[in-house]
Formats: structure tokens, C-alpha cells, sequence
């Protein structure tokens, strides 16, 4: 950008400079404030690497021996997942016909509907299945809740943004030709829904394969307890099988929703 | 001086698209390629430039053979040949004089690349081509706020900043309306006569080919069937090049409008 | 016409599957599996009941919540907001390579199919589950947590900004391999500028994941409010808990309204 004869480029003006350079600025102290406020103990993080590839060492070759129960167990978290997801289905479909505003009858049942969507999605599938660990005692019972629970937030929000995109013509049809409320949903808004409704459900079933494996890890079921076992008797090989067995479910689960959502769009 | 010999080109285990082709270009001049789609007009360009990868033949720009560089050599030869595109392939979120300074990349680092710190003789030229092809004031516009013909304007001053010795222009008019067609030919003709520089371009509209270029050659099927002066073009010549694709030959006489119908 | 013609018409709505079989076959199948599936789950009527009184036993000593000790509590929140502040900038830089390695139409083959496995193996891990990993290789605290998190955010960002990648305009790609341009000129002129803004706004959504997340892995000890919470439970100071838990609830759920108050602001 030098102005020695010749024409002079200024690629951004003055006001840009200054706005990309305050931008940059407030990010690298956010990230100083931060670095400088954790706990945390350097000499650690230079033992980082070596500690990290001397666990993996550890870890390898995977150990097939509890191979039998692993499978069990991720089948039972297949199942977890499953359940839970048509267990929120069903929950969140009333939820989502509350928090849309299209079809919600009155401002106090919107603000019921969203009310609900926000609080479940606010708390924790792990804190979730610790309250019903809590109260059902441990096993894939509060397990299942739990995910069903934490799912009905997403489902109820994204069915109900679905509910809200709608066509309003075919409702005002139906509502012309004198039919009911119930018919009215059925006919009109329903049909409209239905395509986000499988994929959404499809992707969340995919999410809470992810989400079951965890559960175990406080007594709610699934391939969380074997995992936390393992781990705790510093099995390392069994712990890498029980990764291995995680991904491949996880892989396969991401396929077959794949292609499930092709099939249904 | 672009020489083509024996230029073949084949996909797969099908009938090659190239069959080949002897063509030579000399320096300063205007040659149109001419021929319905798929005859190999676009094939043949980007032969040139190495963007298709020629199954055998030679291509020998000032001398040097084209078709076995690699890597660095053929980068470095790349910039010795300017490509004009139909689609413009401007970068569209960057300023114009960003997209002609990109002409230059072949000779700038990485690092001056990254600042947009090119030399100042880069800056100077850039400006003085836009200013020669009148878009000195959108030197910081985005590219993509401008209309159809002004960008391809900028994507002629991108592929002179290269400072090339050939200049290839990919059905540059197809995207634009006949006036502003007009306006980029004549634009090219001038170039060429100006820095002496070989132009070779493809193109569908026939009358344009002839009004401004000095050779015409003509495209089938792989083959160059037809070679010569604008001139010589008869009907007869016209109908052997677009025998059996009527739509192709309306659109080279100008009788159908390309893309979207215009209505009366 | 008469009426004959079209008495006796019945009209029946076609079915969503046509074929009977396959319609049949899915019911009786999703049946089967309902059957089978919810026959593995071991529900204990009598432990259920016996459960109520023991919940009612925690909620006691849960309520009224304490928040006596709440400079405790703001400290391990900050904690997890500087976690989650230091992975997801950490995470979306790498994510950057690990993209281009992973998009088909900028790497080769066996690279795109190394960079693809690495980002999906990535992915399919519980965030909980790679923070005890971390934690029993590096050990507690925040550490384990950053790195926990740097993990989940190459796993997203990579995968959403590869996808990104392998939609360019290629136009723009030819045009600059035209002129001469090496790899990584390409990459910068043609490429980026067509997926930068995509990756700004992937890191601010990576951001706010990122900040709920890093409650949750402190659970296990990977640092932040989560680690507060698991001390305050197995000093069985349950009413602390409980206030920690309140104030986690409430964050999240003032990020939940305020987010979505701006997107339904933008549209």
C-alpha cells in the first residue's frame, strides 16, 4: 500500500481496521483472562501428550474376553434409546401443539408449552437420570425416562417451529367447512407436519444412542456400568473393546437414520 | 505462437471427444472456434491450459511442449495463459481489485498473498486496466454487486494481469444479452490488437464470431472441419459444422435467444 | 348420467405403504420389537414404591437450598465458562485442517477417508465418557475438561465445515488453478472466502454448546461448576447441591430464552 507515484490500494478503510482490530482484540483477552484463570497445572499439560499415548498403549489390543456382555449391554442401550425416543414422541407431540403459536388456544398454554420445551432442554440427560436414579432406583427404567425426557424438549421445539411454518391455507379450508378442532389438526395440520416430524424423530434417535451410553455411568442402565467397571479396575483393553463397540453402534445408528430420512423425505 | 498437434482426447473407453487436431496461432490475432455443443470446442480449450488432461498429442506454447508438465512447471506455465470463463468465476465475496490482483498469484508468495501486499507496479497495472475497461470506481466493490457484463470485464483484466502470451476465452458472451455480448468481443479485439496478443475463443453466435475475429475455425465432432477467413464461412460451409443440431445453428445465427425466453 | 353409475362407490384413503405385506410386515414388526424390548427392561413395582420415601429422603436434605457458599459457586462457573472459552477457540482452529482433510473435493481419496474416520470417531463419543478418559490420562481438573472439549468441538465444526467445503462454487477454484496458483494459494482465495463466514457463525453455536457442556463433564472431574457439584454430593452437602443445580437449571435456561428471543429476532 505504498503511495510512491502510482496508485494507492487501501484495501479496508480506516473505520473497518478498527473494528476488525477491537474484534481481535476483545477475543485474545477473553482467551487470557481465561488461560490465566484456570486451575490448572502446567507441568501437566507439557506431560500431556506422553500421558495421553501412554494410556492408548495401554488400551491396545482390545481384549474380546467380556465380549458376550458388552454386546448385552449395548443392545440393552439400543433399546434404552429406542424406547425413550417413542416414549417422547408422545410426550412432546401435546407439548408441541402447546408452544406453537398457531394452534396453541390461549398466550398462558403457549407460555406453558414453551415453558416446558425450555426447562427439559435445560437440564441434563445426566441429571435427569440422577433424579429418577433417585426415585426408581437404578436401572435402564430411569434411564429410559430420562433420555425421553430430555428428548421431549427438542422434539417439542422443532415440531413446534414445524407447526408454526405451516401452510395456513388448507387450516382455513378445513375450518370453513365447519369440522372440529381435532379434525382440523388431523386434516390440515397434520399432513403438513408430518414429513419434519419422522426426520426429526429419526435424528433424535440418533442422538440418544449417544446420550444412552452414558447412563450406566450413574447406575440408569446401558453400557455406561460395564464402561465405568473398566474403567475403575483399570481393564484398559476392555475399556478400548467397549469404545470400539460404542463407535461401531454409534456409526451404524448414523447410517441407518441416514438413510431412514432419505426414505421418508 | 500456439502450436496443437495430433490433439486426442478421450473419456473412458468411449469415442474420443478430441480426435486429433492440428490447429497453429499465430501471434496477434482473434480466432473463433465455432461448432455445436458438444463438437469439442470447450475440450480443446482447457487441453490447452491443462484444466482436461489431453490422453495424447502435443501442445507447444513459444516452443514449449505444454502436456508433460507437472507441478511447479506447469503452475508456471499456467501463467502464461490467460482463461476468460463463461461463468466469470470471479471470487465472489472479494473486491474487484482483489479478483484482478489474483491474476498475479502465480507470481506472488503465500505470505503477500495472505496480506493482499502485492508489489506496487501489480497495484499500478491493476488500476490502469480497470480504468481502461471502466471500472475504475468499483475498485472496492464486491464482485458480486456487479451486473453480468461488468464482471466479465473483470475477469478479462484478471487474466491480463497475468500478463500472458495467449489468451483463452471459454464462451465468455453465452451469459450475457447480445448488446452487452457486443461490448465484451469488441473489448477482446481491441486487446489483442493493443498488446499483441493471440486471442482464441469459443463461441456460439456466429455473426459475432465473423464480425470480430479474423479466423474462423470450425468444430465436429472432434474434428476441425472448417478453417479460414470469416469471410469464406458460406451457408454451405455453416450448415456441414451444425448438420443435424437445428437448436445449436438457431442459436449461432442468433434466432433463439440462449437461456430464458425473452419476451417480445 | 345416471345414478346408477356412481352408486355404490366406496373410496377408501390409499395407505401410506402400498403394499400390504410391507405394511403389515412393519406393524407386527415394530409389535415384536416393543415386545421384546420392553421384556429386557427389569421394572420392579415394589422397588419403585419403596423408592418414594428415599427420594423424599434426598429432596429433605435438598431443600431449602444453600447458597451460603456462593463465591464457590461463581468461581467454578467461571471456571467452566474460561473451559469452555479456551476449547472452542482451540477447537475451531484445528477443526480447519481436519476439514480440508476431510472434504473429498480438495484432498485426495485415502486422505479424505483417514480425515473422515478421525472426525467421526470424534463425534461419537459422549462428551462425559472422553472427559473420564482424559481425566485418567491427565488427571483432574480443568485440563481434562479443556482437552474433553476441544475434542467435541473438532468432532462438530470439522464434520458441518467439511460439508461446507464440498459445496463451493468449483468455478472459482478452476479460475485460480488457471492462473497459476499452488495449492494453498487456491485454497486462500477461492476456497475460504466461500466457507468463512459459515465457520464464524459454527464457532459462536460451538460456543453456547460448548458452555453447557463443560457443566456437565465436571461431573466426572473435568473442572468447572460440574466438579463443584460432584464434591458438594459426596460431602452429601445436599443442599448445596441442590443450589448448584438451581443456578446451572437457570443459566441455561436464560441462554435458552435469550437465544431464542435473537433468532426469532433475525427471522
Amino acid at each position: 500500500m505504498s503511495d510512491v507515484g502510482g496508485y494507492r490500494w487501501v484495501r479496508r478503510s480506516a473505520a473497518e481496521r478498527l473494528a476488525r482490530f477491537a474484534a481481535w482484540l476483545v477475543v485474545v483477552a477473553l482467551l487470557v483472562w481465561s488461560v490465566r484463570g484456570v486451575d490448572i497445572f502446567w507441568p501437566w499439560v507439557v506431560d500431556a501428550p506422553a500421558q495421553i499415548a501412554d494410556l492408548l498403549g495401554r488400551m491396545s489390543p482390545p481384549d474380546p474376553s467380556n465380549l458376550d456382555l458388552i454386546l448385552a449391554a449395548m443392545l440393552q442401550t439400543i433399546h434404552i434409546a429406542t424406547l425413550a425416543t417413542l416414549l417422547a414422541l408422545v410426550l412432546a407431540l401435546p407439548v408441541a401443539y402447546l408452544a406453537a403459536q398457531n394452534t396453541s388456544p390461549n398466550g398462558a398454554t403457549l407460555a406453558l408449552g414453551r415453558l416446558i420445551v425450555v426447562s427439559t432442554r435445560s437440564v441434563n440427560t445426566i441429571i435427569w437420570a440422577l433424579l429418577f436414579v433417585a426415585i426408581f432406583g437404578p436401572g435402564p427404567l430411569a434411564g429410559i425416562l430420562a433420555v425421553a425426557f430430555r428428548s421431549i424438549g427438542f422434539l417439542g421445539k422443532l415440531i413446534a417451529e414445524a407447526i408454526e411454518e405451516i401452510d395456513r391455507r388448507p387450516v382455513e379450508a378445513m375450518e370453513a367447512t365447519g369440522a372440529n378442532e381435532a379434525k382440523v389438526i388431523a386434516y390440515g395440520v397434520v399432513p403438513q407436519v408430518l414429513p419434519t416430524f419422522f426426520a426429526v424423530s429419526i435424528l433424535r434417535w440418533d442422538i440418544n444412542i449417544r446420550e444412552s451410553t452414558v447412563l450406566g455411568l450413574v447406575g440408569a442402565g446401558g453400557i455406561g456400568l460395564l464402561l465405568q467397571g473398566a474403567i475403575d479396575t483399570f481393564k484398559w483393553q476392555e475399556v478400548s473393546l467397549i469404545l470400539l463397540a460404542i463407535l461401531s453402534v454409534v456409526v451404524a445408528g448414523e447410517f441407518v437414520s441416514g438413510w431412514l430420512r432419505e426414505k421418508v423425505i | 505462437m500456439l502450436e496443437i498437434q495430433d490433439l486426442v482426447k478421450r473419456y473412458g473407453d468411449g469415442d474420443p471427444v478430441l480426435k486429433g487436431l492440428h490447429l497453429s496461432v499465430a501471434e496477434k490475432s482473434v480466432t473463433a472456434v465455432i461448432g455445436s455443443s458438444g463438437a469439442g470446442k470447450s475440450t480443446l480449450l482447457r487441453c490447452i491450459n491443462r484444466l482436461v488432461e489431453p490422453t495424447s498429442g502435443s501442445i507447444r506454447l513459444n516452443g514449449m511442449e505444454l502436456t508433460t508438465l507437472r507441478g511447479r512447471e506447469l503452475r508456471r506455465a499456467r501463467r502464461r495463459i490467460g482463461m476468460v470463463f463463461q461463468g466469470f468465476n470471479l471470487l465472489e465475496r472479494l473486491t474487484v481489485m482483489e479478483n484482478v490482483l489474483a491474476g498475479r498469484l502465480g507470481y506472488v508468495g503465500f505470505a503477500p498473498a495472505l496480506l493482499r501486499r502485492y508489489p506496487q507496479e501489480d497495484v499500478d497495472r491493476a488500476y490502469g486496466l480497470l480504468q481502461r475497461v471502466g471500472l475504475a470506481k468499483y475498485v472496492n466493490t464486491r464482485a458480486d454487486a456487479l451486473s453480468g457484463g461488468e464482471r466479465q470485464r473483470v475477469g478479462v483484466v484478471r487474466a491480463l494481469m497475468q500478463e500472458p502470451e495467449i489468451l483463452l476465452a471459454d464462451e465468455p458472451t453465452a451469459s450475457l444479452d447480445p448488446k452487452t455480448a457486443e461490448g465484451i468481443m469488441h473489448l477482446m479485439r481491441d486487446l489483442s490488437a493493443e498488446l499483441s496478443l493471440p486471442v482464441l475463443i469459443n463461441i456460439h453466435n456466429v455473426a459475432q464470431a465473423k464480425s470480430y475475429s479474423e479466423r474462423i475455425v470450425g468444430l465436429r465432432h472432434g474434428r476441425i472441419i472448417f478453417d479460414g477467413e470469416p469471410g469464406a464461412l458460406d451457408d454451405e460451409a455453416f450448415d456441414r459444422i451444425y448438420e443435424g443440431d437445428e437448436e445449436a445453428a438457431a442459436e449461432a445465427l442468433g434466432e433463439k435467444p440462449r437461456g430464458p425466453a425473452v419476451s417480445a | 348420467m345416471s345414478r346408477a353409475a356412481t352408486e355404490g362407490f366406496r373410496w377408501r384413503k390409499p395407505p401410506f405403504i402400498a403394499n400390504p405385506a410391507l405394511r403389515y410386515g412393519i406393524w407386527l414388526a415394530v409389535a415384536a420389537y416393543l415386545a421384546w424390548a420392553v421384556s429386557s427392561i427389569p421394572i420392579d413395582p415394589q422397588r419403585i414404591v419403596a423408592g418414594f420415601p428415599r427420594a423424599a429422603q434426598i429432596f429433605g436434605g435438598a431443600i431449602p437450598p444453600d447458597f451460603a457458599r456462593w463465591q464457590l459457586l461463581l468461581s467454578g462457573f467461571l471456571e467452566s465458562i474460561q473451559i469452555a472459552l479456551i476449547a472452542t477457540a482451540v477447537g475451531v482452529v484445528l477443526s480447519v485442517p481436519l476439514a480440508i482433510l476431510s472434504a473429498r473435493n480438495v484432498v485426495p481419496v485415502p486422505v479424505y477417508v483417514l480425515g473422515r474416520a478421525t472426525v467421526i470417531t470424534a463425534r461419537s463419543f459422549h462428551p462425559v465418557i472422553v472427559a473420564i478418559i482424559f481425566v485418567k490420562a491427565v488427571g483432574f481438573g480443568a485440563l481434562a475438561g479443556i482437552l474433553t472439549l476441544i475434542v467435541y468441538t473438532i468432532g462438530f465444526v470439522s464434520k458441518l465445515l467439511a460439508e461446507a467445503i464440498e459445496e463451493i462454487d468449483w468455478g472459482q477454484v478452476e479460475a485460480m488453478q488457471a492462473a497459476g496458483a499452488n495449492y494453498l494459494k487456491v485454497l486462500l482465495y477461492a476456497v475460504a472466502p466461500q466457507v468463512m463466514p459459515r465457520q464464524i457463525g459454527l464457532a459462536l453455536y460451538q460456543l453456547d454448546i460448548n458452555l453447557r457442556a463443560s457443566t456437565v463433564v465436571g461431573i466426572v472431574g473435568a473442572g468447572g461448576i460440574g466438579s463443584t457439584l460432584m464434591n458438594a454430593f459426596g460431602r452429601y452437602d445436599y443442599d448445596f447441591a441442590f443450589a448448584i443445580l438451581i443456578a446451572i437449571i437457570s443459566l441455561v435456561f436464560a441462554t435458552e430464552i435469550v437465544s431464542g428471543r435473537i433468532r426469532r429476532g433475525i427471522s
